[in-house]
């Protein structure tokens, strides 16, 4: 990461501070994306998800609750029942596909704030921690070992035995789970940064700790913390559709993916596709997730954007003949 | 050595304290036991009487160091479901979760060294990109329901394996094979990285350079190299295979300790759910200072405290 990162979302850029002459203004972010076309549909995916944890309880909330006896157990992928049942119906009637459209809010629900929180708590701390060294750094990389060295699940059985289980609940355990991550990242790099050139000057011209952190080292951080934030986005779902699953979750009636899969298991034999379609969903989110984190990894970063602006074939050529030159 | 390994000892003893701790203290706010214990027709001289003896009328700290003279004395109390002590219905379970953890781990570093070494061999090759594909599917399938997804198509359609229990062979398949998912494809990574520098470092050129064949040049010089990273990442998956050993377990009934949990959780049995908690702790603990000392072995700075 160099300073003056020109991506920096604010726009305010630590350049003042001695940084490179402004070069040639690199692509958007946006037009890299839609050159991409895997990125692409992996933000596609992503919004659409997002749209349906939106939107869908409105739209669909009544059509996910609506039991009708008639319609039990309809397998998916014929329209002969009408376009709510292409998914197929669980063992009361309610559409299976209405029913996912739903869940994805409890899923954002949770994880969003979850991840959020962990996020901003995190970088704080660890870009503290990170600047000012010290005992301030050890006690914090200590309490980052304690929480981490413990099994997030084991963590939240605890918590969520003590507290009936709940969004808020959820969202509490999932977020000092995580905050470690971003601790140990922010730290690691602002523990670096200080001693670079441009923090040098603005400590020179007497510009505050806070005040050096906020404008200098945050948005040098910042693509590293997000790029971690949207894998970690990953691994917060797939705890909280496990917790769900385990019974600690999410309680009916309020719905989530990981609970769909639980509710499925009892009826394996007769209707499978209760429990793969929300398996499906969850598996296509992450994946998405995924892909465009690594995507934004390069996007974000100076040194590796050139990957993304030529073609396939070049990149890999030129990619192969650095990799010669190394060895 | 000695003196690394107390080191090692000393902050690693932190954690299993902040657990003892949290336990505790988390124990104490469930609220008034006697809630849980007694009859709701209870009067309030039961209340009295039951707080005096279980020591709830002393103060918190007098509370905690009983506590912990329990513990020392290895008395975790009594299971409510089972009024057997609870830490024998933990000690009971203990064994069928390491067999599985232990069984899953062995196959997970053997695999991961195998593919991986073949993938950082020669980098884009057909079994690079296929370790690649299998490690990013690991990260993004969530296990419960790719345990659930093996029981429909092994147990209920093709009807090879049983669904659950875990009596001969075919038993230990769907389980080990749910819970090797995640180790397995982070740690071909793992090694698929430092094989790849380590491959292309100076030792290795020396080693060919001096006749050694490919097979000793990859497994031996580089391998030895390239293993303290696998390691101490190897040490991170297996304290998160409990993660996976609470799903895993639930789904195919295995009698072990992470179905114990959820189990005493949803039954409300305070005393095994503490009992099962601290026994996962200490195990870390103790899986923590052995890949230390295995670290120290392999890597003679760290042994020696040097600053690297």
């Amino acid at each position: 990461m160099t300073n003056g990162d020109p991506l920096s979302e604010t726009g305010d850029r630590p350049d003042q501070a001695g940084a490179a002459p402004p070069a040639a203004r690199p692509p958007r972010l946006f037009a890299l994306l839609l050159k991409d076309r895997v990125a692409c549909l992996a933000a596609l995916m992503l919004l659409a998800v997002a749209a349906c944890a939106v939107a869908g309880p409105f739209l669909l909330g009544d059509l996910a609750t609506r039991q009708n006896l008639h319609a039990v157990d309809l397998p998916p992928f014929t329209l002969d029942n009408g376009w709510a049942f292409v998914l197929g119906s669980d063992s009361l009637g309610r559409s299976v596909a209405a029913r996912l459209v739903v869940a994805a809010r409890t899923t954002f629900a949770v994880a969003v704030p979850a991840v959020l929180a962990s996020f901003v708590v995190g970088s704080a701390w660890g870009m503290w921690a990170g600047y000012h060294r010290g005992w301030r750094e050890s006690v914090s990389m200590r309490i980052a070992d304690v929480v981490l060295s413990f099994p997030s699940l084991l963590l939240a059985v605890v918590v969520l035995y003590v507290f009936s289980p709940s969004v808020a609940t959820l969202v509490l355990v999932l977020a000092i789970a995580r905050v470690p991550v971003y601790l140990r990242t922010a730290r690691a790099e602002s523990a670096e940064l200080r001693s670079r050139l441009f923090v040098d000057a603005a400590r020179t011209f007497g510009a505050r700790g806070g005040s050096i952190i906020r404008r200098h080292v945050a948005p040098t951080v910042m693509p590293t913390l997000i790029t971690v934030a949207t894998l970690d986005f990953c691994f917060v779902m797939l705890t909280e559709s496990s917790l769900s699953f385990l019974g600690i979750g999410i309680q009916p009636p309020d719905l989530s993916w990981g609970l769909m899969v639980a509710q499925g298991r009892q009826e394996l034999q007769t209707a499978w596709w209760i429990a793969v379609f929300p398996g499906l969903a969850i598996v296509m989110t992450t994946v998405s997730a995924t892909t465009l984190a690594s995507w934004a990894r390069l996007a974000t970063d100076p040194a590796q954007r050139w990957r993304l602006t030529v073609p396939r074939g070049r990149a890999r050529a030129t990619a192969r003949r650095a990799e010669e030159a190394g060895r | 050595m000695l003196v690394f390994l107390r080191r090692r000892i000393i902050s690693g003893a932190l954690p299993l304290l902040a657990v003892v701790l949290g336990v505790f203290f988390l124990a104490r706010l469930t609220g008034d036991p006697a809630n849980l214990y007694l009859p709701l027709s209870a009067t309030p001289e039961m209340r009295a009487e039951f707080a005096a003896r279980n020591g709830f009328d002393q103060p918190v700290a007098v509370q905690f160091l009983d506590y912990l003279s329990q513990i020392v004395r290895l008395d975790f109390g009594e299971s409510l479901r089972t009024a057997q002590p609870a830490a024998q219905a933990v000690l009971q379970a203990f064994p069928a979760t390491l067999q599985l953890a232990g069984a899953t781990m062995a196959i997970a570093v053997t695999a991961a060294v195998v593919v991986g070494s073949l993938a950082a061999y020669r980098p884009n090759s057909l079994a690079d990109r296929f370790a690649g594909l299998l490690s990013s599917a690991s990260a993004s399938v969530p296990d419960f329901w790719f345990a659930i997804m093996g029981v429909l198509v092994f147990a209920v359609t093709l009807n090879w394996l049983p669904t659950s229990g875990t009596d001969g062979m075919g038993a230990w398949v769907l389980p080990i094979a749910t819970l090797l998912i995640r180790p397995f494809g982070v740690l071909v990574q793992v090694v698929r990285g430092s094989m790849v520098s380590a491959l292309s470092a100076p030792y290795t050129r020396v080693a060919r350079s001096k006749g050694a064949d490919e097979k000793r040049v990859i497994f031996v010089h580089a391998l030895r190299n390239a293993a303290a990273p696998a390691l101490t990442v190897a040490g991170d998956l297996a304290v998160g295979l409990v993660n996976g050993a609470v799903v895993v377990e639930t789904i195919f009934g295995w009698p072990g300790i992470g179905k114990l949990m959820i189990d005493s959780i949803l039954q409300r049995d305070f005393a095994v759910l503490q009992a099962a908690v601290l026994l996962t702790a200490v195990t870390i603990f103790a899986l923590n200072i052995l890949i230390d000392a295995c670290y120290a072995l392999l890597d003679a700075r760290v042994r020696q405290g040097v600053a690297t």
